[in-house]
């Protein structure tokens, strides 16, 4: 025994051990989020569950099971629970989702299993998704048009679709019309304030200018009305239909169409609808806006801000990134500026990124954004344009923040291309410049490549900076739209890092918004583990690549 | 001739210039980076400098007005435009002290002059500055009550001001003494509605009068209820004060400070005596703080001493807190300011001073421009000072914009108003207006410090042993999957593993600590054991288990015992902590719980570190010469040998390089610990409880603080500070790997 230890070997199955955990930490995390996520789209099935409590009163609850947990009875008992006739010192309890959250006091409730008397899952219990409120479960008992019953029975189902289907197309049209031309109308009667603002500014405004002014906003004021006419009249069509429902108290509610967004029955489901729904749940995720102070729906602005934000970054980083490394590997002498160079790489690596954000906020945003302010827009002011936070300034401090891990992997890349090369094309007349444009940098593209996926990668999970130099927990406006000039980079964007803070503990319904933030949170971690194993998988081709070519 | 060839044979001149134009734009761009560095190590700097600076006073201007009397008091209206004084024959007269646009006047023309008491006063006092009213008392017991105002009117966007009087209560003077005794001392306050009067009358009595606000039910109007008081003291009184929240009256005399409580319609009944220590020198004149909860007395010697009250066991005194050595001469008067707790005073030879009480910081001493001050008064934005001196008047332009930070208000323990002992406090703002900011950096870096610390607690031993393990026993093809699998940890975002350590973690915690503690005991011992059994078992079974396989080998047993020990949480809790192990550490151990402490943050950040750690110590590791560890198996030594004895002790700053940059991972990680602590700023190692770091300080307070106030800087300091930390360890570490690599190139 005494040998056996001495040996060693106990320490190298303990480090062994260490492996093993570190393993089952990454593996079990990324499972745990990518069940978590997924589970969020599945249909679950709804239950109607009986309940007899202590006294013996029953109630029925309707909804779908969230949540389970052992747990000591002496924990319940403490908190006023009191159950009789149970002798196990834990029992095991169910969180059910109940919805309906503006007839319940609360759409979440805790059920001891023990006293369940009754536990079904009826064919005819139907989930609502609405638009205001969350999801509404409950018995169809008849569709309405103009407050008169149209469908019973049979036909039920189908014709609730059809409505359904035509409330959505209206609401869309609506939202269209909403956004599109009358933002449209809106954006280009502050430019208009704005040009007079200017004029005014620079003495310019005279009696012509001004009227000029005064008939182009009364034209865009004319058609705004016009609009509203008819964004009126879509709202009137959308409210002729309606749905009664039959809910958990056995109360029947009437719920207008126009709040339903998708009517299922997941109990009655087969495998192939299941799969089905499954998919079209998560397209609507990613392609829809954020409803109920972003605890529901999608999260497409998230998806386009992260996205656009990174895009600018990539824009701005790889340049310097290349041609900073391309000088520590082919320019740079062995001397004390390069290997000040080489320091001031590794602690732009080092420094914790919420130092960037302090110095984005400080540097970018009031100082030099103040002063563009000052310069270029003064007629906005007070009202800043970039003198405030924004995705320009976010793209800047992230390509700051992402620098060295382009600069890193390229000149890994440089390092990696055979000198011969480089000499045979100097050999044969080439100048330097002309050896790096047409020789090295294509070689190093690969590599180049690397480095902005990483960098990518990078920015795409930072939240910390972007918390003080441009992310918003919901932008009004995209960054990107139609209005001239198509891109606004002085707007505020969202971001899905972001998303999921200020969704998971920021959210006045942290319970309901939990399974979006673990949905999100699978996006993220499925884009930036994708995007690193692309990575990994770039270099290690580049390195067989001149692995060969050294032979 | 040379030339031509080679111009013929190389380049032509416009390559050549490309060439010369790229390697330029080259370094440029290189050089960049080192700028991009340095740009925000001196942002940093510039945005923190202004909180260390002192007072500056200059830009003086100099005027006169006409003779009028003694001055009694100066003020200032708040744009810095117009000032005023009073004089001891009961006039006030405003006068110009800076012109406008709006305002096109001469310096020291008189704008506006009023008798505003009909015979001459006995008797003088103002309001704590904030509340501006001023009060002379008469020879037959009364007194008037005055308020300077200030019109602004704005024609087409531009500013005028027109002074103007208001006397409260109309010209009626207010009774002081029923007896109709001539006031020689006043002193007058009000909260808004009520008003204190106190007084000493020609024969030595103090007298008081409470006027009592209180509201009509029907009519709903105002109506005042005067409440006479007298008292009668042996020896003259020097000084009165009355606090502006109409509670207490200080009454000074000699060295001695006699503090009753009004607070119940004006009665008064003695709180407290104080016999200043003749130590700090002879009493010469004693003055409330803003904020009103603290005295500042002037003495003698020059020192002037702040006394607050503090809790004791006999209820609230007052007591010694901290002094000041303000000049040389006696201390004639002593100025608060109206919002901060900045005072300055006057000494008998004319030496001006400028002192914050809290940060205890000496702003300015000495005699600006070589003038003697007689009165000095600032104004409400504390931006200009005014000095009168031998009939002349002075105006200087002040810039004192950070006094209540210094360096060692930062990092050491603060009295502050109202605690019972001097601590280390963060408390940036609060909803009173009566609030001081209280910046003291040490409780947030010790958070930072203790959430990096049980990081690393957790990290360092199984990033290390992990990288040892794959580097040193790991059989190559494994090797290939293990690496980049732990490595991608590191690209996980930091927001997710906050966010489930906060809302997944921190609940399984709370619910399943006993399985939490025997997990990490459980899992050692197991591995231990079944690396016993596998030494035991037959040859052809123990071949099976090499080490290069061990790590998939432990990994069903590791997942095998983590579950058991958690199922059988909720038994061992009920069995051992009465089914709830939570209750039992607050009641029975006695110690603070919370849900999101330094266990999950250790956790989180723990598996945020890890991969750093691992990443570098197994590339050290792995990179230490075979010809090292093959010459120590040779000569007899077991693989566990060389690894300690040959390959550790290599590999040792390649390790140490791993730790420091992991500990600067750890540092300054932010949403981890924004989202998985408390975010309270307290001081104790607890791991139950939470902390606040100076990451997620920042990034919860940034977003509301005003640009260019001491709050925003001091958290550009916060973010300077976590700069200069992860600058030196990142530098260490880099330095150290630097040398071991040429030191294994020569190897």
């Amino acid at each position: 025994m005494k040998h056996w230890f001495k040996s060693g070997k106990p320490w190298i199955w303990l480090t062994a051990g260490a492996v093993s955990v570190s393993l089952i930490a990454v593996l079990g995390l990324m499972a745990m989020i990518a069940w978590r996520g997924l589970s969020f789209f599945w249909p679950a099935a709804i239950h109607e569950i009986e309940v007899q409590a202590n006294d013996g009163t029953t109630q029925t609850i309707i909804g779908e099971i969230y949540d389970s947990e052992e747990i000591p009875i002496q924990r319940l008992q403490e908190s006023g629970v009191q159950l009789d006739n149970f002798d196990e010192p834990t029992l095991r309890r169910i969180l059910l989702k109940v919805g309906n959250r503006e007839y319940v006091p609360l759409d979440f409730a805790w059920v001891m299993v023990p006293q369940i008397v009754r536990d079904e899952t009826p064919a005819d219990l139907a989930r609502l998704e609405r638009s205001k409120d969350g999801n509404f479960y409950g018995y169809v008992v008849a569709v309405l048009e103009n407050g008169e019953p149209v469908a019973t029975g049979e036909t039920i189902r189908d014709e609730l679709d059809r409505r359904i289907e035509r409330a959505v197309e209206i609401g869309e049209e609506a939202d269209a019309l909403q956004s599109a031309e009358i933002g449209a109308i809106n954006y280009q009667l502050n430019q208009l304030r704005l040009e007079r603002r200017r004029l005014e500014l620079n003495d310019k405004l005279t009696m012509e200018a001004e009227q000029a002014i005064a008939d182009r906003e009364q034209a865009l004021r004319d058609e705004y009305q016009e609009l509203e006419q008819e964004l009126f009249a879509l709202r009137e069509q959308a409210s002729r239909d309606a749905v009664v429902m039959r809910d958990m108290r056995g109360v029947e509610v009437t719920l207008p169409m126009y709040r339903i967004l998708d009517a299922t029955f997941p109990n009655d489901m087969s495998l192939l609808a299941e799969i089905g729904h499954f998919f079209k749940q998560i397209g609507n995720f990613i392609t829809e806006d954020p409803r109920e102070a972003n605890t529901d729906g999608g999260v497409f602005p998230a998806i386009f801000g992260t996205v656009f934000m990174v895009l600018l970054m990539s824009v701005l980083v790889t340049p310097f990134g290349v041609i900073a490394a391309i000088y520590l590997h082919e320019y740079a002498g062995r001397n004390a500026v390069t290997r000040l160079i080489r320091i001031a790489v590794i602690n732009l690596a080092g420094v914790p990124s919420i130092v960037y954000g302090v110095f984005g906020l400080g540097f970018f945003v009031y100082m030099v954004g103040g002063s563009l302010d000052q310069i270029f827009y003064p007629e906005a002011l007070p009202s800043p344009t970039f003198g405030t936070p924004g995705v320009m300034w976010s793209a800047i401090t992230l390509a700051i923040l992402t620098l060295p891990v382009v600069i890193v992997s390229t000149e890994e890349g440089l390092s990696r291309i055979p000198s011969t090369l480089r000499e045979g094309s100097l050999a044969l007349g080439a100048t330097k410049a002309e050896t790096l444009w047409r020789i090295i940098l294509p070689m190093a593209s690969p590599a180049i490549m690397t480095g902005l996926i990483l960098a990518v990668a990078r920015a795409a999970g930072e939240v910390a900076p972007l918390m003080l130099v441009g992310v918003v927990k919901s932008a009004p406006m995209l960054p990107v739209d139609g209005n001239f000039p198509y891109f606004h980079l002085d707007r505020k964007f969202m971001h899905l890092g972001f998303h999921i803070y200020d969704v998971g503990f920021q959210s006045p319904n942290v319970e309901a918004a939990r399974p979006l933030v673990y949905a999100t949170s699978f996006l993220l971690v499925t884009v930036i583990v994708g995007l690193n194993l692309t990575a990994i998988g770039v270099r290690n081709h580049l390195r067989e690549k001149y692995r060969s070519l050294e032979h | 001739m040379a030339k031509a060839k080679s111009s013929n044979l190389g380049a032509s001149n416009y390559r050549l210039f490309k060439d010369r134009a790229a390697r330029w734009g080259v370094t440029l761009g290189g050089v960049l980076v080192l700028i991009t560095l340095l740009l925000i190590f001196f942002y940093l700097l510039y945005v923190v400098e202004p909180i260390f600076r002192g007072v500056s006073i200059d830009d003086k201007r100099d005027f006169t007005i006409a003779k009028d009397g003694e001055v009694v008091a100066l003020g200032i209206e708040e744009q810095s435009e117009i000032g005023y004084q009073f004089t001891d024959t009961g006039a006030l007269s405003f006068f110009a002290l800076q012109s406008s646009p709006g305002n096109d006047w001469q310096q020291g023309e008189i704008l506006l002059r009023e008798q505003v008491v009909p015979a001459t006063p006995t008797s003088f006092t103002a309001t704590q500055p904030q509340n501006n009213r001023y009060a002379y008392g008469t020879a037959d017991g009364k007194a008037q009550v005055i308020e300077p105002k200030f019109r602004n009117r704005f024609v087409e966007g531009i500013r005028s001001t027109t002074p103007h009087i208001e006397y409260v209560n109309g010209h009626d003077l207010i009774t002081v003494d029923p007896q109709g005794r001539a006031l020689t001392q006043l002193a007058y306050e009000y909260d808004g509605e009520s008003m204190l009067f106190a007084a000493v009358t020609a024969d030595g009595t103090v007298v008081t009068n409470y006027l009592e606000a209180t509201r009509n039910f029907l009519s709903g109007e105002v109506e005042m209820s005067e409440n006479f008081n007298s008292l009668s003291l042996p020896g003259a009184v020097d000084q009165l004060e009355v606090t502006p929240n109409l509670r207490q009256l200080l009454i000074r005399q000699g060295n001695r400070l006699r503090i009753y409580d009004v607070s119940s319609s004006g009665k008064l009944s003695e709180r407290q005596v104080i016999a200043v220590d003749r130590r700090l020198g002879d009493v010469t004149t004693m003055q409330l703080l803003a904020g009103a909860s603290s005295i500042l007395v002037g003495h003698s010697s020059g020192i002037v001493s702040q006394w607050f009250e503090v809790a004791e066991e006999e209820g609230r005194r007052y007591q010694f807190i901290r002094e000041f050595k303000a000049a040389d001469s006696a201390i004639e008067e002593i100025i608060p300011e109206y919002y901060r707790r900045t005072f300055y005073t006057v000494s008998a030879g004319g030496e001006l001073g400028v002192f914050h009480t809290t940060s205890q910081a000496d702003l300015y001493r000495g005699k600006p421009e070589q003038i003697s001050a007689q009165r000095v008064v600032i104004d409400p934005r504390a931006n200009t000072l005014l000095m009168y001196s031998d009939g002349q008047y002075h105006s200087f332009k002040l810039e004192n914009e950070h006094p209540e930070v210094t360096w060692s208000g930062l990092w050491q323990e603060v009295w502050y108003e109202g605690y019972p002992e001097p601590e280390y406090v963060w408390q940036s703002t609060s909803g009173s207006d009566d609030f001081e900011p209280k910046f003291s950096l040490v409780p947030i870096s010790f958070g930072t410090i203790k959430a990096a610390a049980y990081a690393m607690l957790f990290a360092v031993p199984i990033g290390l042993a992990a990288a040892v393990y794959t580097a040193y026993f790991m059989s190559p093809g494994v090797r290939k999957v293990v690496k980049p699998t732990v490595e991608i940890m590191e690209a996980l975002p930091t927001v997710i593993l906050g966010f489930l350590a906060g809302l997944w973690l921190a609940p399984v915690i709370e619910n399943y600590l006993p399985g939490i503690v025997a997990t990490i005991i459980l899992v050692p011992s197991a591995i231990v054991f079944f690396a016993l059994i596998t030494s035991i078992l037959p040859q052809r079974l123990r071949n099976q288990f090499t080490d290069g396989r061990a790590a998939l080998v432990l990994l069903p047993l590791v997942v095998l015992v983590g579950w058991f020990s958690f199922s059988m949480s909720p038994i061992v809790e009920d069995w051992l902590f009465g089914g709830n192990v939570r209750e039992y550490i607050t009641n029975e151990l006695g110690i603070t719980f919370d849900q999101r402490n330094s266990l999950v943050v250790g956790i989180a950040m723990g598996f945020a570190v890890i991969p750093t750690i691992f990443s570098i110590a197994e590339d050290a590791v792995f990179s230490v010469p075979k010809h090292l560890s093959n010459g120590s198996l040779a000569l007899g030594a077991t693989t566990w040998q060389t690894l300690t004895k040959v390959v550790l002790l290599t590999a040792s700053p390649g390790i140490f390089s791993a730790v420091m940059m992991g500990l600067g991972r750890a540092v300054g990680e932010t949403m981890i610990v924004l989202m998985a602590t408390g975010n309270t700023p307290i001081m104790d190692w607890n791991i139950f409880e939470g902390m606040r770091t100076l990451s997620a300080n920042i990034a919860v307070e940034m977003p509301e603080s005003e640009v260019g106030s001491s709050h925003y800087r001091i958290l550009f300091l916060a973010a300077f500070v976590l700069f200069v930390f992860t600058f030196a360890f990142n530098t260490v570490a880099e330095v150290v790997r630097q040398r071991l690599r040429d030191k294994y190139s020569s190897m």
